[in-house]
């Protein structure tokens, strides 16, 4: 009961759907208590922000049926107005909310611009605009030296509490002591879960539905009285919005924000591969999407380096199974998904119960 | 029918040509003399930025062209692009002698084998690619968009996987390298040729499109291919045909291109498509000519700002794409009415 109004009565539909993210939100939940080490905690973080990026993304591509190419802009936007006001402000919780509402700011008004421009036209208008303008940004980002620190990024500090070197309490039957670190893990991990109830508290809103009725015809749509460029622009500032503060846990995560681990074209690829193979159009596909690939990034490339050198004596095969080379893998997986289940990981699933 | 449409078909074809976008190529070569001052450096910039805007036009064309006709929009244009320029180099690197030789008749031959095979190789990858990827998803924008991102992912690994992932040096032909001077003016060679090749392609293209049987049919696909299609004709060939040739065309336009860095990555292609995306929506989308003009455009505006401020020198480009949103909604020359 409590959970279907958290999902705001949009429930998963299928038995192992519910279990898949049952376990994933659990997991994420005790990764800091359960693991030790710095590389399963970094993962569950990096799961978390990403999971508020894609089902952001998921919005405009599943639910509002915009392509749009800008979405790392937006997430660079958040992660530089935080990372840039703790630089340059000093590190307190007041540059950083700060940052975050001047991001908030510039995030949905150059979407709102980039929106009026081009919404009115067609998908396919947006999709390239927006590519244009965020690989400007990103060389604008990365020129702007004085600024931004230009391709080297910049690394600042967090406020005091959320350091490594704070501790708040031990908990000595888990052996595991809370500091500064795992506080500012739980940070990321509580907004992300508000932050993904609120995506579906807005997918399933009235305002959600006009949105679905305008992916399917938005010629039927506007002929029923709803006003399609603004409930675009809309969600478009709703998206852009949410990825900004998707950029800011991420700032707080990495205390570090730059070029390539913001607003590289590759992040845009990676959404777009999370969003489809995890299912557009369900919010869920954003956890198991985001899940999947982020553990696939971590631990498929290990795999696929134990099959290379397996393969090794053979012609062309260890090179198509290098480990760098897990990207054309997931590339082949996503056109096939395309074709074959649309509706991804989740549809399929989704399909399975109905049998 | 009735007198009016009648009275209006004959209008069409005496409607004075639409000349107002193509003042703005010379007014901005005005304007920018006095702020670049010296009129060599003048010069030289903006013939670098014809070379550069015929190489943009060359890779555009083709793009331009299919979603003009096929109402499809290859996001994955830009490995075209990247491959045709590593077939290139695969072709150039065991012909050294011919390279390095100082006849230009042997370079011209290198790099006339070099440019067949770069366009055969896309123009064939092309025909796979429109066949295997871009076939079932006809009219369905989204799935377009993911689908041909998806075969640039896959592409560009590729390329990795055949050819490595390090930066390649392009040799660039003996002939081609240094400058002619005339008076004080020195203009770079293989820039000249750049804008050669360009304007045969342009040239070509619009021979083919205004004065062939069959241009006819596909500047007829664009306006309606339903229309085609009852008057008997396969227009799914025409397509298939239209495909390869843009494709081709990419492979010119990345072998060019890469010439001109002399440097070659596999992310080649996505450095370039921005460029093109921006005058494919300032020229209209589907118009050939506006996609000669805009790629002009955008070549000047890039070098001059270069010039006089290296660091807005991308926002300029987007700037201008705003302005000429604004004034015209649609880009210069508006073909496809879907």
């Amino acid at each position: 009961m409590i959970v279907q109004s958290a999902v705001s009565g949009d429930m998963p539909k299928s038995r192992i759907l519910g279990y898949l993210i049952t376990a994933i939100l659990l997991t994420l939940a005790f990764t800091p208590l359960i693991f030790s080490g710095s590389q399963p905690i970094n993962t569950a973080a990096k799961i978390c922000i990403f999971i508020v990026l894609v089902a952001s993304y998921d919005l405009l591509i599943g639910y509002t049926g915009i392509v749009s190419f800008a979405h790392t802009m937006f997430f660079g936007i958040g992660g530089y107005g935080v990372g840039l006001a703790l630089y340059g402000w000093g590190p307190t919780w007041i540059s950083a909310g700060l940052g975050l509402a001047i991001a908030l700011i510039v995030g949905t008004v150059l979407a709102f611009v980039i929106g009026l421009l081009s919404l009115r036209v067609r998908a396919i208008f947006y999709a390239m605009i927006t590519l244009a303008v965020a690989s400007a940004f990103a060389i604008l980002a990365g020129q702007l030296s004085e600024y931004t620190g230009g391709e080297d990024g910049r690394s600042f500090r967090v406020p005091p509490l959320l350091r490594p070197g704070t501790v708040l309490f031990d908990i000595p039957a888990l052996g595991v002591s809370v500091n500064g670190r795992v506080l500012s893990y739980y940070v990321v991990y509580v907004s992300a879960l508000l932050l993904l109830l609120a995506a579906f508290r807005i997918v399933n809103s009235p305002f959600g539905r006009v949105l679905q009725a305008i992916r399917e015809n938005d010629f039927r749509a506007e002929s029923l009285g709803y006003n399609v460029v603004y409930h675009r622009t809309v969600a478009n500032c709703l998206a852009a919005g949410m990825a900004v503060l998707a950029g800011a846990m991420s700032a707080i995560w990495v205390r570090y924000t730059g070029p390539d681990t913001t607003l590289s074209f590759a992040i845009m690829l990676d959404i777009l591969l999370m969003v489809v193979i995890g299912g557009m159009g369900t919010l869920y596909g954003a956890v198991v999407g985001a899940t999947l690939f982020i553990l696939a990034q971590n631990y498929l490339q290990k795999l696929m380096s134990i099959a290379s050198e397996a393969t090794a004596g053979l012609p062309l095969i260890p090179h198509l199974l290098h480990p760098d080379r897990w990207l054309l893998w997931l590339g082949v997986l996503f056109i096939l998904s395309v074709y074959f289940f649309p509706s991804g990981i989740v549809g399929k699933l989704r399909e399975m119960q109905r049998r | 029918m009735t007198t009016t449409s009648i009275l209006a078909a004959a209008d069409l074809s005496k409607a004075p040509r639409d000349l107002l976008p193509v003042l703005i190529a010379p007014i901005m070569v005005l304007v920018a003399l006095p702020l670049v001052g010296s009129p060599t450096t003048w010069v030289t910039l903006t013939v670098a930025a014809l070379a550069m805007g015929m190489m943009i036009f060359v890779i555009a064309s083709g793009l331009t062209l299919i979603f003009g006709l096929m109402d499809v929009l290859n996001f994955g244009h830009g490995a075209f692009i990247a491959i045709g320029a590593y077939i290139a180099m695969t072709v150039l690197v065991p012909l050294s002698g011919w390279i390095q030789s100082d006849a230009l008749t042997l370079n011209l031959a290198a790099l006339l084998l070099a440019v067949t095979a770069a366009m055969v190789g896309t123009g064939l990858l092309g025909w796979c690619f429109e066949r295997v990827i871009v076939r079932p998803v006809y009219g369905q924008h989204l799935k377009q968009i993911l689908i041909t991102m998806g075969g640039l992912i896959v592409a560009e690994q590729l390329i990795h996987v055949a050819w490595g992932g390090d930066q390649k040096p392009m040799p660039l032909p003996n002939g081609l390298r240094g400058a002619i001077t005339i008076g004080d003016f020195a203009l770079e060679k293989f820039r000249l040729l750049a804008v050669a090749v360009g304007l045969t392609v342009f040239t070509v293209m619009q021979l083919v499109l205004n004065r062939t049987k069959v241009g006819l049919l596909i500047r007829a696909g664009v306006e309606n291919r339903e229309m085609v299609e009852a008057l008997g004709y396969r227009i799914r060939q025409l397509f298939v045909g239209v495909f390869v040739a843009g494709s081709a065309l990419a492979g010119l336009g990345g072998t060019m291109w890469a010439l001109y860095r002399e440097t070659l990555t596999a992310a080649i292609g996505g450095d370039v498509m921005v460029m093109v995306f921006i005058v494919i929506i300032i020229g209209g989308l589907g118009s050939v000519g506006g996609c000669f003009l805009g790629a002009i455009l955008v070549a000047l505006m890039a070098n001059y700002t270069g010039y006089l401020a290296p660091k807005i020198a991308v926002a300029s480009n987007i700037l201008l794409m705003v302005a000429i949103l604004m004034w015209r909604p649609q880009g210069l020359y508006p073909v496809a009415r879907r």
